[in-house]
C-alpha cells in the first residue's frame, strides 16, 4: 500500500517532517534566549533527512491500541542535533543569538511552505489522475 | 507531530518572560518604598531561568523549554539616607531605601518584552504552518 503513493510523494513528505522538527529545535533556542548556560542547537538537515529516509518502513513510536492499527513509516524523534558555534560569547554562557535564530526560523518556515507546495501539487496531480477529468 | 511541541516550548518562554516582567514591575513600583529599619526594606528580586527538557511521548527526544526555578532577592545593603524629618526615620534620623537601579530595571523590561514578542511570533508562525498542513490536498 505504501509503495506507489508513497513514492509519488517522494522526498517532500519526509522533508516536511524534518522542517517541522527543525522548527521545534529553533523554537527551543528562541525560548531559551535568556537562560544562563544554554547552548543553542540546530539540525544537520542533510544528515537528518538521510536518517529519515533510511527509517522508511520502520515503525514510529505511535501507540497501537488495537491489533487492527497499521504501522506508520516516517520520522521519529531521535534526531541528532549539533551545537552552534557562537559568534560572540556572552557572560552568562548562553550561546543563543536571537537574530540568527529568527532568521533561521523564517528560512525554515519558507522551506516548509515550499515543500508543502510541491506536495500539494503532487496531490492535486494524483487527484486529477484519479478523477480522469 | 513536532509542530505541536513548538507551542509548549514557546508557551513556557511566554510564562517565564511574564514572571520576569512581573518582578521588574514590582522592583520599579517599590523603588521609592521607604522603611524605618534595614530588615523591612524591600529588596529587588530577579527570576532565575533554566531549561526544562520536555520529553516527547515515547520517542525519547528532548527539546528544552524554559522555566523559572527561583526568584532571588538582592542581598546588598539598602541605601541609608539621612532624613530626620521623615516620619519613618529611626532614632539616628536615617531612613532605608531599596537598592533598585531604575536604569537596570528598564533595560530588563525591554529585554523581557522583546523575548516575549519573539516567542509570540514563533507561535504565530507554527500556527500558520499547522493550518496550512490541515489544508493539504484541498
Amino acid at each position: 500500500m505504501s509503495s506507489a503513493i508513497d513514492q509519488a510523494f517522494g522526498v517532500q513528505a519526509r522533508a516536511l517532517s524534518v522542517y517541522a522538527k527543525r522548527a521545534e529545535v529553533l523554537a527551543a533556542n528562541i525560548a531559551n534566549s535568556d537562560t544562563p548556560n544554554f547552548k543553542a542547537k540546530d539540525l544537520d538537515f542533510r544528515a537528518v533527512l538521510d536518517q529519515a529516509r533510511q527509517k522508511e518502513g520502520a515503525s514510529v513510536a505511535m501507540t497501537k491500541t488495537s491489533a487492527g492499527h497499521m504501522n506508520v513509516s516516517g520520522v521519529t524523534g531521535d534526531f541528532t542535533t549539533k551545537y552552534r558555534t557562537p559568534l560572540q560569547s556572552s557572560l552568562d554562557g548562553n550561546t543563543v543569538n536571537s537574530e540568527v535564530e529568527q532568521a533561521n526560523f523564517a528560512e525554515n518556515n519558507l522551506k516548509y511552505q515550499a515543500s508543502f507546495s510541491f506536495l500539494n501539487g503532487t496531490i492535486k496531480g494524483l487527484m486529477s489522475a484519479i478523477r480522469g477529468e | 507531530m513536532s509542530l505541536f511541541s513548538v507551542f509548549n516550548i514557546a508557551g513556557s518562554a511566554l510564562s517565564a518572560e511574564n514572571v520576569r516582567l512581573n518582578t521588574t514591575a514590582s522592583n520599579l513600583a517599590n523603588a521609592q518604598s521607604v522603611s524605618g529599619n534595614e530588615a523591612d526594606t524591600y529588596r529587588p528580586r530577579q527570576p532565575v531561568f533554566s531549561s526544562i527538557l520536555q520529553e516527547q511521548a515515547g520517542t525519547g527526544a528532548k527539546t528544552p523549554g524554559v522555566q523559572v526555578t527561583a526568584i532571588v532577592e538582592d542581598q546588598s545593603q539598602p541605601i541609608r539616607k539621612y532624613s530626620p524629618g521623615h516620619p519613618l526615620a529611626d532614632q539616628e534620623g536615617y531612613i532605608y531605601m531599596p537598592n533598585v537601579n531604575p536604569v537596570e530595571e528598564m533595560a530588563n523590561m525591554i529585554s523581557a518584552s522583546r523575548s516575549y514578542q519573539n516567542s509570540v511570533q514563533v507561535m504565530e508562525s507554527a500556527k500558520e504552518l499547522m493550518q496550512m498542513t490541515l489544508r493539504l490536498g484541498q
